[in-house]
């Protein structure tokens, strides 16, 4: 039950992109049409709920003064975090190359982007910011990634709508596109519930 | 032999100095300012736009972090440039970025540690900032030392120049003030909340003029941010409208 709530929590109430704003260089540069967004959509839940829980071993086993080596090698955090992600995501791609063709030619190059996607690195920084346990690691990870799917899906979908509109030029697709993830961010907060010191 | 000589000294004359700095080396510095901007034309970094700026002076730190960052591993891609195989250049690249960022973390740590605790995991998060990595592949790897650690420092002022306006716009709406928090004091602005002043005491007869403005609670969430790049972006467009979407 208590990993059903952390999915929902950080799917919907702490949405990566809609809420922290993470993962926003690639949400806006592939979102441009409904089809490649679910692409990559699966694509973050995938890397997003492997490389999470790996990273919550690396940090608990090995690099805390209570792991394996017995040293205290939390400084060793960002390039080891960086190195895991890097190398999920081209065992992914080759997995996926191995097993079922069509998805990777339907990802193809958005795969070997997600290594920048700072929602990757930034969840699993959230994860030990927040002290989590192996098996809520492993719920926010594909929680968090079921929910920047959404977002990118949501968007594409209105960026396609957003063709037919007598937009300003300027104001023409980027500029758009980021006053449209505003307004979803705002009603994203409503799911926060009224929360004081966020107005404070 | 006075010919000899001048035929020796004229490949030598088409020979670049080491450290040139002339109108192409100048354009590379000013060009990600307006036309090749990294937030708003190249859509790189845009994370830390958003979640560092409710105050100027972390976003002051910031800029100065991702410069250094950028301009050094920019450098040191360069030279390493003909030793990385393409297969691995993508964890190479990283590791360069990795260490320099941990070496700003940890100096900020120790410098300034209030504004640590600010930026928190966005520090870390310079390491995906698509600024540097995209700055990498699409420069770095083709282009001399010099040249590099140049742009580097152009797209990292190009990133900050955008940071900090967005910064002094949600600040002074968000809370009456300026530079908040930095060591060369708080500037204030009539009608700032009381709970900013530094100088209640000295300041009792002009009471009245303090603690009026309401802050503006829309600047301090982050979707703010988003509407001022917006707005920042269809100013630039409408002025500079070669960059205007045609799709």
């Amino acid at each position: 039950m208590e990993y059903i709530n952390i999915f929902i929590k950080s799917a919907f109430i702490e949405n990566l992109v809609l809420s922290y704003f993470l993962g926003m260089c690639s949400y806006l540069a592939v979102s441009k049409s409904v089809k490649t967004a679910f692409g990559l959509g699966l694509a973050v839940i995938f890397v997003l709920g492997i490389t999470v829980p790996i990273n919550w071993l690396i940090t608990t086993y090995i690099l805390s003064p209570d792991g394996i080596l017995g040293m205290d090698l939390t400084f060793l955090r960002l390039i080891l975090f960086i190195a895991v992600i890097a190398s999920m995501v081209q065992l992914v791609e080759m997995v996926i190359e191995k097993f079922s063709p069509g998805l990777y030619s339907a990802l193809g190059i958005f795969l070997p982007l997600i290594t920048v996607n700072c929602a990757i690195l930034g969840g699993s920084l959230f994860v030990v910011t927040r002290e989590y346990n192996f098996g809520e690691s492993v719920a926010f990870g594909l929680g968090g990634g079921f929910g920047w799917f959404l977002a990118i899906i949501a968007i594409a979908a209105i960026r396609e709508k957003m063709s037919y509109s007598n937009v300003p030029a300027p104001m023409r697709g980027l500029g758009m596109a980021f006053l449209l993830t505003g307004l979803m961010g705002i009603a994203f907060l409503s799911l926060l519930g009224i929360d004081p010191n966020a107005f404070n | 032999m006075a010919e000899t000589i001048n035929k020796e000294k004229a490949p030598l004359k088409e020979k670049k100095p080491l450290f040139e700095f002339g109108k192409k080396e100048r354009k590379l510095i000013t060009d990600p300012l307006n036309d090749d901007n990294p937030i708003t034309v190249q859509v790189l970094g845009i994370c830390s736009a958003l979640a560092v700026t409710t105050l100027v002076y972390p976003s002051f730190v910031m800029t100065i972090a991702v410069i250094f960052v950028c301009a050094f591993s920019n450098l040191f891609t360069s030279l390493l440039r003909s030793y990385i195989p393409k297969a691995v250049r993508m964890i190479v690249q990283l590791v360069i970025i990795a260490t320099l960022v941990t070496i700003v973390e940890l100096t900020l740590k120790a410098v300034n540690y209030t504004v640590y605790k600010q930026l928190s995991v966005f520090i870390g998060l310079i390491i995906t900032n698509c600024i540097v990595m995209g700055r990498l592949e699409a420069f770095a790897m083709a282009n001399k030392p010099w040249r590099s650690f140049l742009d580097g420092i152009g797209n990292g002022l190009g990133y900050g120049a955008i940071l900090l306006l967005v910064g002094i716009v949600r600040e002074i709406f968000g809370k009456g003030t300026l530079f908040a928090g930095s060591p060369f004091g708080t500037l204030k602005f009539i009608g700032a909340s009381p709970d900013y002043l530094i100088n209640t005491a000295a300041t009792s007869g002009f009471d009245s003029w303090f603690g009026w403005y309401q802050n503006n609670g829309l600047m301090v969430i982050s979707a703010s941010a988003m509407f001022i790049i917006a707005v920042l972006i269809w100013a630039q467009r409408a002025w500079n409208t070669k960059l205007i979407d045609v799709s």
